[in-house]
Formats: C-alpha cells, sequence, structure tokens
C-alpha cells in the first residue's frame, strides 16, 4: 500500500497581483521503505506540494486535492487536531536551514525531549535515556553533554544532525527531507546524506528528498519526481531517469550539468527545451 | 544570450505605479488606516482653506455673546454653530483655526527631529568606534528624562512661545529617530551592494546617504507619523501648562487651559477642543499602523 | 603571457578583543597564500566555509588590507593601509557577489546601478554614460527596456547578469568571482557560466573564481588552489588537480562530491541490492 497518496493536487496562492498557482495537478505516491527524490528548480512547486500535504501552508493558500492520503487515512476531511496526531509523530520533516529551524532559546536537548515528551508522553528519565540514544544513532559525539549545548554553539552539519535526531524520535513511517543537505558543505553534505540513508534502512521509512541537486538524487533516490513550474514532467526510477530521460525538461537539465560538459560552452535549458504556451499560462 | 535573458524574464510592470499599487493593495486591507488618512486629509483641507471655511475670526471676542451653547443646546444661538467660550470667541472657528496650528507643530517638529536624527543617526551607524558611543550616551540621557519634563524644561529656558515649544519637542523626540537610524544602517551597511558601491569607489558621504540611507526609510517613515501624532500632544500638553502657544492664539492646548475654570459647568469649552486633539492623534495613529504594514515587508501576508 | 595578479604570503588576521570574561584572542583566516594569474586565465579558489576564500577575495578586491605578505596588481606592488589605492587601481579589480538579491541597492534603478560606477571615478558626460552603459546592458543578454526599471523586477539570473555589467563598466583588468552561481538554478548556471565565458574571451580578462563546487570548477578553471583551514593545501593547473590530487583533504573533498553519472547510480544500486 502506499504510504502517501497524493492524486491532482492544486495549490493557489493570494497576492496583491492576483491568484498565483504554486502547484498545479500534481499526483505522485510514495511506497513503504521508498525513497523518493522530487527535483525541480526555485519556482516548480516542490516544497509547496510537500508542505500542502502536510498542511503546513499560511491561510492565504488554497489546496485542492482529489485525494491526500496518508497510510489509507484521508488528510483533506481531518480536523486540524487529528492532523497534527500524525504529523510530527508518522510524519516528519526536517528543513534546508538547520540553524533556523531549532529554537535559539532552548538547548537541544529540551527540544528533543519536548517532542518526545508531546507525542509518545514518556517521563523525565526515559525522555532523557531515548535522547541520548537518538544523538548517538545521529553520530553526535558525546551525547550526555551535548544535550545540554543551544544551537548556535553547534555547527551547521551538527544542528542538522538534531534535526534529525528529533524528525526520527518518534520513529515516524514517513520522513520528509526538505533540501537538507543544501546550506552544508560537500563533505558535511555526503555525512548528512549517508546518516539519512542509513536511517532509512534501519527503521524501514519512507523518505522523500525534496531537492535541486541532480548529484543528491543520483546518490540517494529509488524513484524520482521531476517539477516545472508547478507541474509534473517526469516520474522513473532513478536509473532510467539518468540513463534514458524521457521528457525534455530532464534532458536539458542534464545537459546543462557542468560535469556532463563536452564542448566549450554548455547547452542551456532554453536551447533544448521550449516552454509549451500552456504550462507558461498556468504557471504566469 | 538574448533567447536565454527572455525565458528567464519577469513580466512584472516597470513602472512606478505598480509598486504604488502594491503599496494601496496593503493599506487599504487595513480600514482603520484608510480611515485615518481621509479624516487626516480633511483636516489639511481645513487648515489650508480656513480663512474661507471659519464663519468668524477665531480672536473677535462677541461681548453679548459670552459661553453661549452649542446649537443644538437650550440657549444655543444658529450664528455659533458650537457655542462660545469665556470672552465671547466662537468656537467652531477657534477649532478650525486650531488645526492650522496643530499640524504646523506637526509639520515642523518632525521634520526637524527627521533630519537631525537621520543625519546624526547615519554618522553613528555608518562609522561606530567612539564616535557612536559619544552620540549614543548623549541620547540616552535624553530619553532618560520624562519627556514632558525635558521639554517643560527647555521651554523654561528658552521662554515660552509656540516657536520654542517645537523646537523643544523636537529636540525631545530627535533620539528615537537617531535610534532608529542607526540600527537600519548597521544593518544594511554590510549587505553587498554596499560593499559593491565601495569597490566602485564610492566615498563615505556617497555610501551613507546615496547608498545605504534611502534602504532605510520605511521604519522612519512610520516612526515620523506616530511622532507626528506625539508633536501635536505634546504641544497641546505644552499649551495647557502655559508653556506652549500664548493666549489669545487659537491652539488647542491653550483652548483647554483658558477653559479649565468651566470645567464643571460649561462642558463644550472644555469637551471641544480635547476631542479635536483625541480625534485628530487617533486618525494619524490609525494611519502610521496602516503604512508600517504596507511599508514592512515582514508583516506582509504572503 | 603577461601576469595580472600575483599574491606573495597573504597574511590575514582577525583580533577579536576581550570582553569581561573572555580573553583576546586572534583568529588567522589566511596563513600565508601564495598564487599568481595569467591574463586572460582563471584561477579557481576551492574550499568549504570557513577555510578564507571570501577572506582572501576582499583583499583581492581591495576592500580589506592584508596583515602582511604582497600583493601586486599589473607589477604594481599595493598596499591600501599606505593609501597607494587611487582610483586607477580601484578600477582594475572589481567583484561579483554571490547573492544576485543582496548585491544591487534595491532602491537604484538599473541605469543607475551601471552608470554609478562612471560618475565616481570618471568625467564621463551623462548621455556617453548613458550609451555605454546600454552597450553594457545588451553585451549581458538584457536589452534597453531594463534600463529603468528596478532589480526586483528581476530573476536571480538576470540580476546577476546586471552585476556583472556594473562590474565590467570601468573596463577592469581582473574580476573577483566570489560564488557566482551557486544561489542561482542549474539552467541559469549554465547561462551564467557561458556569458562569463564569453566576456573573457571578448575582454581578455582575467578571472578569481572562488567557489565550492567542483564541477563547475572543473568546467570554468585553468588553475585550481585548494584551500583549507586559510591554507592554500594544493596548487596546480585543473588537469594536474583533478588526476592527482595529492593532499588527503583535496581527496576527501573529491570523494564527497555527489556524482551524477550512470555508471555511479548503478554502482549504488547494486550496493544495496547485496545489503
Amino acid at each position: 500500500m502506499a504510504l502517501l497518496e497524493i492524486e491532482n493536487l492544486v495549490v493557489e496562492f493570494q497576492t496583491a497581483t492576483g491568484p498565483f498557482r504554486a502547484v498545479d495537478g500534481v499526483s505522485m505516491k510514495v511506497h513503504e521503505k521508498e525513497v523518493l527524490a522530487i527535483v525541480g528548480e526555485s519556482g516548480s512547486g516542490k516544497s509547496v506540494s510537500m508542505l500542502a500535504a502536510m498542511g503546513l501552508l499560511p491561510w492565504t493558500a488554497k489546496v485542492t486535492a482529489d485525494k491526500l492520503a496518508f497510510n489509507g487515512r484521508d488528510l483533506l476531511g481531518m480536523s486540524p487536531a487529528e492532523r497534527k496526531k500524525i504529523i510530527g509523530k508518522d510524519v516528519s520533516m526536517i528543513f534546508q536551514e538547520p540553524v533556523a529551524s531549532l529554537n535559539p532559546c532552548f538547548t537541544v536537548g529540551f527540544q528533543i525531549e519536548e517532542v518526545l515528551r508531546i507525542h509518545l508522553g514518556l517521563d523525565k528519565a526515559a525522555r532523557r535515556k531515548r535522547a541520548i540514544e537518538l544523538f548517538e544513532a545521529v553520530g553526535i559525539p558525546d551525547p550526555a553533554e551535548r544535550l545540554g549545548h543551544f544551537p548556535h554553539q553547534m555547527s551547521g552539519g551538527q544542528c542538522q544532525r538534531v534535526m534529525i535526531a528529533i524528525a526520527i524520535a518518534c520513529n515516524p513511517k514517513l520522513l520528509i527531507a526538505d533540501e537538507p543537505t543544501t546550506a552544508l558543505d560537500v563533505t558535511i553534505q555526503k555525512q548528512i546524506l549517508d546518516l539519512l540513508m542509513r536511517l532509512q534502512a534501519e527503521h524501514g521509512m519512507g523518505l522523500i528528498m525534496i531537492t535541486h541537486n541532480m548529484g543528491v538524487v543520483a546518490e540517494t533516490a529509488d524513484r524520482v519526481v521531476v517539477q516545472y513550474k508547478g507541474r509534473k514532467m517526469e516520474e522513473a526510477d532513478v536509473l532510467s531517469l539518468f540513463e534514458s530521460p524521457k521528457s525534455n525538461y530532464t534532458r536539458a537539465l542534464l545537459a546543462a550539468l557542468p560535469d556532463n560538459a563536452t564542448g566549450d560552452r554548455l547547452p542551456t535549458i532554453s536551447e533544448l527545451f521550449v516552454d509549451e504556451p500552456s504550462l507558461q499560462g498556468a504557471a504566469r | 544570450m538574448s533567447q536565454a535573458a527572455a525565458t528567464s524574464a519577469v513580466s512584472t510592470d516597470p513602472s512606478r505605479r505598480a509598486r504604488l499599487a502594491e503599496f494601496w493593495y496593503y493599506f487599504s486591507e487595513n480600514r482603520g488606516a484608510v480611515i485615518g488618512l481621509v479624516f487626516f486629509l480633511f483636516l489639511v483641507l481645513l487648515a489650508i482653506f480656513a480663512p474661507i471655511i471659519a464663519p468668524h475670526d477665531p480672536t473677535a471676542q462677541y461681548r453679548d455673546a459670552v459661553l453661549i451653547p452649542p446649537v443644538w443646546q437650550e440657549g444655543g444661538r444658529a450664528e455659533f454653530l458650537l457655542g462660545t467660550d469665556a470672552v465671547g470667541r466662537d468656537m467652531l472657528s477657534r477649532l478650525i483655526y486650531g488645526t492650522q496650528f496643530s499640524l504646523f507643530v506637526g509639520v515642523i517638529v518632525t521634520t526637524l527631529s527627521l533630519v537631525g536624527g537621520i543625519f546624526i543617526g547615519v554618522i553613528a551607524g555608518y562609522f561606530r568606534g567612539w564616535v557612536d558611543t559619544v552620540i549614543m550616551r548623549v541620547m540616552d540621557i535624553i530619553l532618560a528624562f520624562p519627556s514632558l519634563l525635558l521639554a517643560l524644561v527647555l521651554v523654561a529656558v528658552l521662554g515660552p512661545g509656540l516657536t520654542n515649544a517645537m523646537i523643544a519637542i523636537a529636540l525631545v523626540f530627535q533620539p528615537h529617530f537617531v535610534r532608529l537610524t542607526r540600527a537600519a544602517v548597521m544593518s544594511e551597511k554590510s549587505r553587498d551592494y554596499v560593499v559593491a558601491a565601495k569597490v566602485a569607489g564610492a566615498g563615505h558621504g556617497r555610501l551613507m546617504f546615496k547608498t545605504i540611507l534611502p534602504n532605510c526609510m520605511a521604519p522612519l517613515i512610520v516612526q515620523a507619523t506616530l511622532s507626528f501624532s506625539s508633536a501635536i500632544l505634546d504641544a497641546a500638553a505644552l499649551g495647557f501648562l502655559g508653556m506652549g502657544a500664548q493666549p489669545p492664539t487659537p491652539e488647542w492646548g491653550t483652548m483647554l487651559a483658558e477653559a479649565r475654570e468651566f470645567i464643571q459647568s460649561k462642558w463644550w469649552v472644555v469637551t471641544l477642543p480635547g476631542v479635536a486633539i483625541l480625534v485628530t492623534v487617533l486618525a494619524i495613529n490609525l494611519m502610521g499602523d496602516g503604512l508600517r504594514d504596507a511599508l514592512d515587508p515582514k508583516l506582509k501576508r504572503s | 603571457m603577461t601576469v595580472v595578479l600575483e599574491a606573495r604570503n597573504l597574511v590575514r588576521d582577525y583580533h577579536i578583543p576581550g570582553g569581561l570574561m573572555k580573553k583576546a584572542k586572534t583568529v588567522h583566516a589566511l596563513k600565508g597564500v601564495s598564487f599568481s594569474v595569467e591574463q586572460g586565465k582563471t584561477l579557481a579558489i576551492v574550499g568549504e566555509s570557513g577555510c578564507g576564500k571570501s577572506t582572501l577575495g576582499r583583499i583581492l578586491t581591495l576592500i580589506d588590507p592584508a596583515t602582511s605578505g604582497e600583493l601586486l596588481i599589473d607589477g604594481n606592488k599595493i598596499d591600501i593601509t599606505k593609501g597607494d589605492l587611487t582610483p586607477e587601481m580601484r578600477r582594475k579589480v572589481q567583484i561579483v557577489f554571490q547573492n544576485p538579491y543582496g548585491s544591487l541597492n534595491p532602491r537604484q534603478k538599473i541605469g543607475d546601478i551601471l552608470t554609478e560606477p562612471l560618475i565616481i571615478n570618471t568625467k564621463t558626460p551623462a548621455d556617453e554614460r548613458r550609451e555605454r552603459a546600454m552597450a553594457m546592458l545588451k553585451k549581458v543578454g538584457l536589452d534597453e527596456r531594463h534600463y529603468n526599471r528596478y532589480p526586483h523586477m528581476f530573476s536571480g539570473g538576470q540580476r546577476q547578469r546586471i552585476a556583472i555589467a556594473r562590474a565590467l563598466m570601468l573596463n577592469p583588468k581582473f574580476l573577483v568571482l566570489d560564488e557566482p552561481v551557486s544561489a542561482l538554478d542549474l539552467s541559469v548556471q549554465a547561462q551564467v557560466l557561458n556569458l562569463l565565458a564569453d566576456l573573457q574571451d571578448e575582454f581578455q580578462l582575467t578571472y578569481v573564481f572562488i567557489s565550492h563546487d567542483l564541477s563547475v570548477v572543473r568546467y570554468i578553471a585553468d588553475d585550481v588552489m585548494v584551500m583549507y583551514f586559510g591554507e592554500a593545501v594544493e596548487y596546480g593547473s585543473r588537469d594536474e588537480v583533478f588526476a592527482d590530487p595529492k593532499h588527503s583533504y583535496t581527496k576527501t573533498l573529491f570523494a564527497a562530491t555527489p556524482r551524477a553519472d550512470v555508471a555511479s547510480i548503478k554502482a549504488r544500486l547494486a550496493k544495496k541490492q547485496a545489503a
């Protein structure tokens, strides 16, 4: 059974210049224990579609979908209170800016124990024990001492590890990682990706990787969804996507990678991929 | 190359009008702000056309019509719509002429403290170091006095009168602008476009006032509207205490002071100037709130 | 070939003054870096955050002085603390920043942004300034319509073109490019890299290209310098460095860079199957 099912999702924002359609009829499924990568450039609606599925968008957004279900349960008809029980426990998210996603006023230990208290109702001693276990699991050295640190005392990579520890605290069935390594250095990126892949395999989680980096896709994904201006351009397993991309857009994206440069100049997307007028109209 | 540019082209109206339209969109979302703006414009018109609108000379004393109540009360007379005061001057005309003084006070005080505050604040925020320390300590000292008390002392030194009251209030308001400007300059100073201007060879003066300052204006405009209303309030308070505009000037605070003895018996002599001050300050404050919503990108909900 | 830029043993220390509870300390941001770049060539400086590459960029752009060491531009020694910073020197060096959203003054029209360097440094009359700005706009792939617009009306890639145009207004000898494409989308990145290559060919420009992205560096650089904690741990021609990295840090860096080719995906999937 599919873990997360999205059918014909549309998200519109009200702006000063009229409605703006950020996601335009996107459908996708995430299966259990699967790594799905959603790739796209800025404005492709890749983050917005996931935030919409989680109900985390501000009130200016209008979300409609034919189907939006997690683990067989309909998310659209659910009351906000019920939805809250699922989000954070069965589904959790990590974000691009690890330092900004942690509350600077509290120690990281407090923040992870808060999640354990709210969702699992553990007592004080059990919370601390579990927090130390989690820090060990994400590879933070000296976990007992680190619990007392504030976010600003840790590096970006360490903060992202803390975020991951918080995200997996309740053994979620699905983890959504929104550009988890974009703000990090390459060597740290490698460590975090390795960590995510290891945890995914160990816990048997579903993992959605939202990224713009084709390298990250190649290193992590089982299946890939390519988005452009709020629309899904292609969905394929990772090998066939890189070996024989079906859509022109994907082909152009791969050709623009400097790794694949053959001549003096890089082929640009506009040379290889002509935006269909209908798409432009829809996405404005 | 041109083809490439075309695909990434953002189709936005290039004119200033688009910006203005966006500003109005956010401003008009706040109904109180629009009401405030309309009332403020009404006041401005009233002040400009006071000689035409006012039925009487504000200082003309009608000896036969002392303390006449407003027209809808028993004993009211149609020629004095809002009644007369203790020496027989028409209340309505005095209130209308009073707008002139209040707006004048607001404009002068705000301009003085804004210009002075911006200048000092930019210098403090740009140069930092000991210059900054000296300036900010002086400002802290000014801020440590109760503002009205300091204004009173200054007026006592300079001598009572509307001009001196305005100077005193401007001095008291200045530190708020200095602080605000300094904070804005400090955050803008490290931005890349400032470094880029420096690399292009811009000197200190150009960097301070042409590159950085225009980007610090939004919070200053909001603070200016809010201090406009405080200036009117403080000027009225000084007038009430006898240190501001001197009788027979039809200034609202001074009118209040003159009417003190009738507070129990003749309500209109006291209430009407008080209401005028209240409504004016309220309208300007509402407008200031709307301005902040429209100018501060952090508060924009989108 | 003439050497346009030469650095000899550049050092930069930051003194952090002590407070009530802390001792004063010195941070060595740059620990003696030397290199030289020939005209029309690109030197890429690679490293991760905190390695001192941006500090080096600021010294090369004559924004900050070096604590010690020598900097030679066109064979002339220059020390900005001694007042060597004449307008002629200033004109030889320009910079393009990483973030195109922060590097353009939001209250200035594009035309004013482009003509400002001319107003400050030259006595060019107004209509000639305008003409040159228009010509430069076309050169970077924008057009005259854009002259009177404000930066917020442009996309990230277009803004980066404007930033490049501004840097070129004074006909500099060399450009410091501080991560010029890392904030851009992949498709736009390709366009900007192509533009930089075109401009280099046309004006014989010398680039110092600061980046953390090895795939971009491999594409654009002639020489590569890898920095690690303020030191240049590897310096050589691109082919040398990429074919045979000597320092262990360079090797780690190469290994960590994600690879987007079919062979490595196959290898990864096979490994996953086996596990």
